[in-house]
């Protein structure tokens, strides 16, 4: 019985099967990947989201193609006690193996380190001191976590705080993070942000909305009982709409921003009891 | 080494009436001991700060209490098994007893026995019963999250079971394969007749008994509301329930420490005349791998843990933000520790994989060398990857690049082990046994584990996943589907050799088939709910994700089911049926199956001489069939 040439069928299945599935998962699958076109930073990790999963498509194929290869062509015939052949390896298979696994390792991480940085860090937590900002005018916004719920702080009118996000579309936002007891996590969904709010630390997010929605926002990091209840609904409006609610916003929480303390970039709520 | 070359006489059992058994150092002792500690540490704490904080009286909150009771419980509890006898009687100059491995009843299960055998059973049975409390607590999750709000359980028990799940599964599952497996198998693979420290091997099973116990009784404490994580500050905040979860962490870690020491010198020291570095069955070198990562990582554990107990007893304030702590310190340490702690848990599932399929495709292992590398080089590297489960928290932003690069390079390693894998299954003569059916799955699992790990390495693809229900369904892909898979094929392919009795194989492949195809419908819509905008450890979520949600519930229920079927098949075959399986049916070359069942006290009556490598299958190829694989192999 003549055996097929299993690796030249083998690698024609996983090539054809590669060449037609990546490029429609790229183009079925990659405009609906989450989380979708609201804001620049979003919109920047459909299209990583869209190379990982291009890249990932050909490996996928590769290991599961092979398995169902191998489970169809490699049997035991039934009953029999047969030995398979005695191979130890393959010294040029191994060394292909590796260079490819490292040249999509390190073309990943170059990537994932650009787009970082072109981003601006992608809507993520960049910490006190973002390596790279945005550059032109920008709204600074704080979002002070406690549990369990989100204020929002605009420095730049009066310090004003307020229970419900509201931000001018089509504007460059650096998000101030910090948290007034444990640890939250500011995850507004839509606009692709996501930042660690940590008591005594200022977490710069930045986010440029680009379309008039509504957004969720939830605590993505655990922060006691009340944790999956810690949500709300945030709206990106018009610029003008803005700056119309911004000043309604001024005068009807008026007596409460006399209260509170002057805006800072951390807060630090009760005595410090500890230290002893 | 021909001191232990020397053939041994068969200890003879001793007869004595069973009350006299009662008496001495043994579970009960042991039980009553621990009750007592307990109770004296709670009183002595309660002395100590009973009347000094006002606060702590009236609410009835006592963590110096709690803790003291659970230290002095641990130790009386120990003391009863017999583990303080031998340091005394050595401290008191008089002749130690070294008989805890002589009586040959079934009585030896139940307290101290130095036969790694012994103890290797212990464990499988130990931890099989807290990874089904730990698998109850999931099916009470998914019963809460078949509803979009808090409906069977409240919030706090809801967090919880979360917690309890996560910790139960993270702690006692660590040591899943290395507990039962290696201590059983290890000595035997390198022709030892015992593990380097018997005694340590012992205690380090105790020591996780009383763990997982201490763990199981936080519910009469509050609980704790942190998950397995228990991030400060929220750790501090927490009721008497979260020094529970400290200590059951602190123990643990102990106990995995100390399993790793004992692997390390076992493996190094004691492998029979022969045993080279290059014959060692790949399987002993996933252990020797694991070990690593647990002696350097787990005491890291312990420190962070004390460190977060004297925060919460004694006001230290080494994680307090407000009194010149941080929590990102707690979150590093964690995490420093926690990285490795992941593959503790995978290390031993390619190590077992990758033994078993010599045997069932009756092929020598592809590419021995390429294995060793990876598991060495995933051990090294994740030293240096535990940030990136802090991408978005701020701290360190701008090493961020590093730790992508470095979280990136430890799936080069991996993808070694996957070249093994798919050059032992080539031009193989697979027999698909229910162990075999398991490694094919862990193929599978750990593929989209992998792959899904490498949109949460990615920085600007984690602000989404991160922390949601998308890295829980990775890591339930790496774990469960990497080490729960392999750890059942352990079961089915060795436990005829440790009991002498088989399974059932229609209801073995019914547990598989039902778990495989359970599994990856619990888990693979998980994603999406996850991209969808469900965090990790919520019970209320949006309700357009309440469709996905009842379906992966349902699947999960399936999921528990298929352990059912394989708790009734162990009570079926193994207790009341008792099918003697044949000597070797696996026909494996391996050691462990040339050797009598039950293994003799001391394995072997000569130390075998080891002249040949670990995996002698396969018709040799006929000279130039293809290329020499000796270059690189």
């Amino acid at each position: 019985m003549s055996e097929p040439n299993h690796a030249r069928r083998f690698g024609a299945i996983w090539v054809v099967a590669s060449l037609i599935a990546t490029p429609l998962v790229i183009v079925l699958l990659g405009p609906i990947l989450p989380p979708g076109k609201s804001s620049e930073q979003a919109a920047g990790q459909v299209t990583d989201n869209t190379v990982l999963l291009g890249m990932a498509t050909p490996v996928l194929l590769l290991v599961v193609l092979y398995l169902i290869y191998a489970v169809i062509n490699f049997r035991q015939p039934k009953g029999a006690v047969l030995e398979g052949p005695a191979i130890r390896g393959d010294a040029r298979l191994q060394t292909t193996w590796i260079v490819i696994t490292s040249v999509m390792v390190l073309t990943l991480a170059v990537y994932g380190s650009v787009r970082l940085f072109a981003d601006n860090g992608a809507g993520s937590g960049s910490g006190p001191k973002p390596l790279t900002t945005p550059s032109g005018p920008k709204l600074p916004v704080q979002v002070i976590a406690q549990q369990w719920a989100f204020t929002y702080r605009y420095p730049t009118y009066g310090g004003v705080e307020v229970p419900h996000l509201v931000l001018p579309d089509n504007r460059m936002i650096e998000l101030h993070v910090t948290s007034l007891d444990v640890i939250h996590s500011f995850w507004a969904r839509q606009l692709g942000v996501k930042a660690d709010a940590n008591p005594q630390v200022d977490n710069v997010a930045f986010v440029k909305p680009t379309r008039v929605q509504t957004f969720e926002v939830r605590c993505a990091e655990l922060c006691g009982i009340w944790h999956g209840e810690m949500f709300d609904t945030g709206r990106v409006v018009a610029p003008a709409a803005f700056n119309t609610w911004i000043r309604q916003a001024q005068v009807a929480y008026a007596p409460a921003t006399k209260e509170l303390p002057p805006y800072s970039k951390t807060y630090q709520p009760n005595p410090a009891r500890r230290g002893g | 080494m021909s001191t232990t070359a020397a053939a041994l006489p068969t200890p003879q059992p001793i007869g004595r009436p069973f009350w006299r058994r009662l008496i001495g150092f043994n579970l009960l002792t042991a039980v009553l001991l621990g009750v007592g500690g307990y109770y004296l540490g709670w009183f002595i704490g309660h002395q100590i700060t009973g009347d000094s904080f006002e606060y702590q009286k009236k609410i009835d909150e006592n963590d110096v209490a709690l803790l003291l009771a659970y230290v002095f419980g641990v130790v009386g509890f120990l003391i009863g098994l017999g583990f303080a006898n031998y340091p005394l009687s050595r401290l008191l100059g008089r002749p130690a007893s070294l008989r805890e491995k002589e009586d040959q009843g079934i009585g030896r299960y139940f307290g101290l026995c130095t036969d790694h055998k012994v103890v290797g059973l212990q464990y499988l049975v130990g931890i099989g019963v807290f990874f089904f409390i730990g698998g109850l607590n999931a099916m009470l999750i998914r019963t809460e999250l078949l509803h979009t709000t808090p409906t069977v359980v409240g919030p706090n028990q809801y967090l919880s079971l979360v917690g309890m799940h996560g910790t139960m599964m993270m702690g006692m599952m660590t040591s899943g394969i290395l507990g039962p497996f290696a201590n059983y198998f290890v000595p035997i693979l390198i022709g030892a007749r015992r593990m380097a420290f018997p005694r340590i091997e012992a205690l380090t099973f105790w020591l996780l008994m009383a763990a997982g116990f201490i763990l199981t009784s936080t519910i009469f404490f509050g609980g704790f509301p942190t998950g397995w994580t228990g991030y400060e500050p929220l750790n501090d905040q927490a009721v008497m329930g979260m020094d529970s979860y400290i200590l059951f962490f602190a123990l643990v870690g102990i106990s995995m420490a100390l399993l790793g020491l004992n692997m390390l010198a076992t493996i190094i020291t004691m492998r029979a005349p022969g045993m080279t570095w290059s014959r060692l069955p790949i399987f002993v070198w996933s252990v020797l791998a694991t070990a690593v990562l647990m002696v350097l990582a787990a005491p890291v554990l312990v420190a962070t843990l004390l460190m977060a107990a004297l925060d919460r007893t004694i006001d230290t304030s080494f994680f307090i933000p407000g009194g010149g702590g941080s929590a990102y310190l707690f979150e590093n340490l964690f995490w420093f520790f926690g990285h490795p702690e992941v593959y503790v848990l995978a290390l031993p599932g390619f190590g077992i994989v990758l033994e078993l399929l010599p045997v069932f495709t009756r092929k020598p292992l592809w590419g021995y060398r390429l294995a060793v590398s990876g598991m060495l080089g995933v051990t090294l590297l994740s030293f240096f990857v535990w940030q990136h489960h802090l991408f978005v928290s701020g701290i360190n932003a701008d090493l961020r690049p590093f730790y992508m690069l470095s979280t990136e390079i430890i799936s080069i390693p991996t993808g070694f082990i996957f070249l093994c894998f798919m050059g032992t299954l080539w031009k193989a003569r697979t027999s698909f046994t229910v162990p075999m059916l398991f490694c094919l799955a862990w193929g599978f699992n750990f593929l989209i584990g992998g792959l899904s790990g490498v949109f949460l390495s990615d920085t600007p693809s984690d602000t989404t996943t991160h922390g949601t229900f998308f890295s829980m369904a990775h890591f339930h892909y790496t774990i469960m589907g990497g080490l729960i898979f392999t750890f059942f094929a352990a079961i089915y392919y060795w436990v005829p050799k440790m009991t002498g009795l088989r399974f059932n194989e229609r209801l073995a492949k019914w547990h598989f088939w039902l778990m495989f195809i359970a599994f990856n419908s619990t888990f693979l819509p998980l994603f999406a709910v996850g991209m969808e905008g469900q965090p990790r450890r919520v019970s209320e979520y949006a309700p357009n994700l309440h469709t996905l949600n009842v379906w992966v519930s349902i699947s999960a229920f399936v999921l528990g089911f298929s352990m059912l079927i394989f708790l009734a098949n162990a009570v079926y075959s193994l207790i009341l049926v008792r099918i003697p399986a044949v000597q070797n049916p696996w026909r494996s070359k391996s050691i462990e199956w040339q050797i009598p069942t039950p293994v003799p006290v001391n394995n072997f009556e000569q130390i075998p001489v080891f002249d040949a490598d670990p995996y002698p299958y396969g018709t040799p190829l006929p000279v130039g069939a293809v290329r020499p694989a000796s270059a690189g192999a």
